[in-house]
């Protein structure tokens, strides 16, 4: 019945029983603060069972910063540590923790952080921008949400009851294999990332079909926003690699479970196939996370700048030269696993060539720039900062994209640093650029600027100072995931300026937390009455700070790029009588909700290998979508008289 | 019915379109992954490590009659689909039945031929190239016997509520999903037991 799972599950290092602990009285705290309010039925009805992807945009928007809060903890212990582990010093971390804190960091940031931030962005904008009232299927929206929800329930999860993998965040077989890491580790993040991976194809088909079918009268693609063209390519990009994910982990938990041999080293299995199928998956996924960062800062250049996008066919088809060319530049992950010197060489090209298309829209941003009235706004202060620090994650990536140095800077931290710079400087100062500029929109008022520019300073010299030593580090010859080193490599003041960064990006998060309480608090003063407090350009302005449920109460029909700065300022206004008609709007629905629950049953037992509990469960999750058939009525009409009275 | 999928504005049948479109795209997801395990098949079909190959445990006349009745299958699928737009509920329920029955023997006949492997001692515990077999092989089975439990639920659905927009939405995103299934079939048949007994 319980498989695996014993009590001494439960038994960890008093530094790992202090976390779990912490965050079981956090959760507990949560949840008596809000019986003692009575928001229970105000939760379920309003949020838990919703379909309005403004509501589910939010949700998503909280995992992510409770997720972020879990991986910057994580980034501390690991720089704590190496600060002080050096020649007698073992740290306060043994080595088998700090895989698992290594490999939790990778995980949780990349998948609860970077895709969480992604969909909510995604949900928050694209209806919104595209002038369309819901998405193509509100339902399997919620059904997506929630199983991003129950995976990252799990991770946590993972903190309290046995251990997590600690094979690095891809978990390379043959160390992931059964031989070597039997225990339950490795199966926590397979099925955490099954689950998570699931989600994200679900919402991604949705998102697509959105942008196909849902666009208003007139809106053309070549008359998208920016934002909604990158989400697009980031789309086509989830819908071809995301299989990849889900077929290349059911292998990785065949070899596991059933005793194939896949990536076995016995057996006539072959390592290295792993490496190639999750590298395939892996490479666009780093697009799939960067791709709605540029279309964030498209769309903030141009309102803070005051001037429409410089070159917009040219933007479209530089994400488009991304988005191919992210597809055949997977090997140069691994070059040094020996395919030879042509086979290198093509990818060291292809990897190089993608800095074509990405320099395109750098300078198109500046020229952008180039003699607009610019307002230095917080979003617009993350959007300098980013193209300081991508550039330099750019140009160290087209340095290893030459296969004789990558074969230098391999698993070093330069390369830790490279990619970091382009995740922080790219993905994070996006989400922190949207997250100011669209805040105004969903919650009706602005975010406190001084605060958000302290952050933002915080964040960016927190930035440099935690990773420009990695990158000297790395030129050293210091690998990545080290718990230990010999004193005589030099290494340990790097390592120590490495974790003050740390700890000033840890102020930057301090700062946006008090932010967004002091700007609570104060929402009197900052109130957005218009609904276009940026002075906006694209449609999501033309409505109200926050949007009705159903956005609009006239479908608008556009006819130019940036149409809501084209009406603002249009010469002789017509104003026509409104005419409103009935809207179709989806019912709320709650099985979304079980679906997730019934995945974090399932992923769990499956993990400790209760057999019972995990058939049931899944039988649990095909009854939910058979209940959802069966339904009569999924949606309703609002009438007239309720939308002429907003 | 009909008046109302001429309307344009109509919800119904913009989700009819929405929807299809929507599958069309999950289908092809789902080529992704059978194609990620025809590519580790690809890679694999010679480690045999030392346990027989596809020539020595490949029965063509066997899997002859697996492909006749899949194949048959997806004609019946057809036929039921045509009379499905013709309104036709009780030739639709019995066409879907026929169908049904023929995708359960083709399980059948699939579980005794793996089963059959593993007796004689040539389960996926012995080789990279048998785990392949078993996992693309039974990953297709896997999909049919899903097909099979939508359909059961779908002509419970349609004897109760007959065809409606919405009910023939469902039946033609499963008969999209039934013919996709017989063409991965059609590459098992030729990549895995075609060129493996060459």
């Amino acid at each position: 019945m319980f498989g695996k799972l014993t009590f001494d599950a439960l038994q960890h290092d008093p530094l790992q029983d202090g976390a779990g602990f912490s965050m079981i009285l956090g959760g507990l705290l949560i949840v008596a603060l809000i019986t003692y309010y009575k928001k229970w039925t105000y939760l379920w009805k309003e949020w838990i069972t919703s379909l309005d992807p403004k509501r589910i945009g939010v949700m998503y928007i909280i995992v992510a910063f409770v997720m972020l809060i879990k991986g910057v903890s994580d980034a501390i212990l690991m720089r704590a540590q190496q600060s002080i582990a050096i020649s007698e010093s073992a740290g306060f971390l043994t080595s088998d923790h700090y895989q698992q804190i290594f490999t939790a960091h990778g995980t949780t940031m990349i998948f609860f952080v970077g895709m969480a931030v992604v969909f909510g962005m995604m949900n928050l904008v694209i209806p919104l921008q595209i002038g369309a009232r819901d998405v193509a299927y509100p339902f399997l929206n919620s059904v997506g949400f929630w199983l991003f929800g129950a995976a990252s329930v799990l991770i946590l999860v993972s903190l309290v009851v046995g251990n997590f993998n600690a094979t690095g965040w891809l978990g390379y077989p043959p160390l992931a294999g059964i031989e070597y890491s039997p225990g339950e580790g490795v199966d926590y993040w397979i099925w955490i990332l099954q689950i998570a991976g699931v989600g994200s194809l679900i919402s991604g088909i949705n998102f697509l079909i959105t942008i196909l079918r849902m666009r208003c009268p007139g809106m053309t693609l070549m008359k998208m926003p920016l934002f909604v063209w990158c989400s697009l390519a980031t789309l086509i990009l989830i819908i071809f690699a995301f299989p990849i994910l889900t077929a290349t982990l059911g292998l990785l938990s065949l070899d596991r479970y059933l005793g194939m041999h896949f990536f076995t080293a016995g057996f006539g299995g072959n390592p290295m196939m792993y490496v190639n199928l999750i590298w395939a998956w892996g490479h666009p996924e780093v697009y799939i996370l960067v791709l709605p960062a540029f279309g964030i800062f498209s769309e903030v250049v141009a309102t803070f700048s005051e001037k429409r996008l410089f070159g917009y066919a040219s933007m479209v088809w530089a994400i488009v030269a991304i988005t191919i060319l992210s597809f055949i530049v997977w090997l140069h992950h691994f070059f040094t696993m020996g395919a030879g010197a042509n086979v290198n060489a093509f990818f060291g090209i292809m990897t190089m060539l993608i800095a074509v298309p990405t320099g395109v829209k750098v300078f198109n941003w500046l020229f952008t720039m180039y003699r607009g009235k610019i307002h230095f706004t917080t979003p617009m202060l993350w959007f300098l900062g980013f193209i300081a620090t991508f550039s330099v994650g750019g140009m160290t990536g087209v340095l290893m994209s030459l296969p004789p140095i990558d074969f230098q800077a391999h698993n070093s931290l330069f390369l830790v640093a490279h990619f970091h710079s382009v995740i922080i400087g790219g993905v994070l100062f996006g989400f922190f650029a949207g997250f100011a500029y669209w805040f105004p929109k969903i919650v009706g008022f602005k975010l406190n600027e001084r605060l958000g520019k302290y952050a933002f300073w915080c964040w960016l010299v927190g930035f440099l100072t935690a990773f420009l030593p990695l990158y000297i580090l790395g030129l050293m010859g210091a690998t990545r995931r080290l718990d230990h080193y010999d004193p005589s490599t030099g290494w340990q003041p790097l390592f120590v300026i490495a974790a003050v960064g740390v700890l000033l990006i840890s102020c930057g998060i301090g700062f946006q937390i008090l932010q967004i309480i002091v700007s609570i608090k104060q929402r009197k003063q900052n109130l957005d009455t218009t609904g276009d407090p940026w002075n906006g350009r694209t449609l999501e302005w033309s409505t109200t700070s926050p949007p009705p449920l159903y956005n609009f109460a006239i479908i608008p029909e556009v006819h130019d790029h940036d149409p809501f700065w084209a009406t603002k300022h249009a010469k002789n206004k017509q104003v026509a009588e409104p005419h409103y008609e009935p809207i179709h709007m989806p019912k709320n629905s709650s099985i979304g909700f079980f679906v997730g629950l019934f995945s974090l049953i399932f992923g769990f037992a499956i993990t400790w290998h209760m057999m019972e509990i995990s058939v049931i469960s899944l039988i649990a999750v095909m009854a939910c979508f058979v209940v959802r058939i069966s339904e009569n009525e999924t949606d309703y009409y609002i009438p007239i008289e309720e939308i002429e009275k907003s | 019915m009909t008046d109302t999928a001429t309307t344009h504005h109509d919800p119904l049948q913009e989700a009819y379109t929405k929807n299809v479109f929507g599958f069309w795209v999950y289908l092809m997801t789902d080529c992704v992954l059978f194609g990620i395990l025809f590519a580790t098949y690809a890679v694999l079909h010679n480690n045999t490590f030392g346990a027989p190959s596809g020539k020595d445990i490949f029965d063509l006349s066997f899997v002859l009659k697996e492909t006749i009745i899949l194949l048959t299958s997806s004609f019946t699928c057809g036929l039921a689909m045509i009379a499905a737009h013709r309104l036709e509920t009780k030739k639709v329920i019995a066409w879907f039945c026929v169908t049904f029955l023929l995708g359960l023997s083709f399980v059948v006949l699939e579980v005794t031929e793996f089963a059959h492997l593993v007796d004689v001692g040539n389960s996926w515990e012995k080789s990279a190239f048998l785990s392949s077999y078993f996992t693309l092989v039974g990953t297709h089975g896997l999909h049919i016997s899903v097909g099979l439990f939508w359909m059961i639920v779908f002509m419970a659905q349609i004897a109760r509520k007959g065809i409606t927009l919405v009910t023939l939405r469902r039946l033609t995103c499963l008969s999209m999903f039934w013919h996709f299934l017989d063409v991965v079939w059609i590459f098992i048949f030729t990549v895995v037991y075609l060129m493996g007994v060459s």
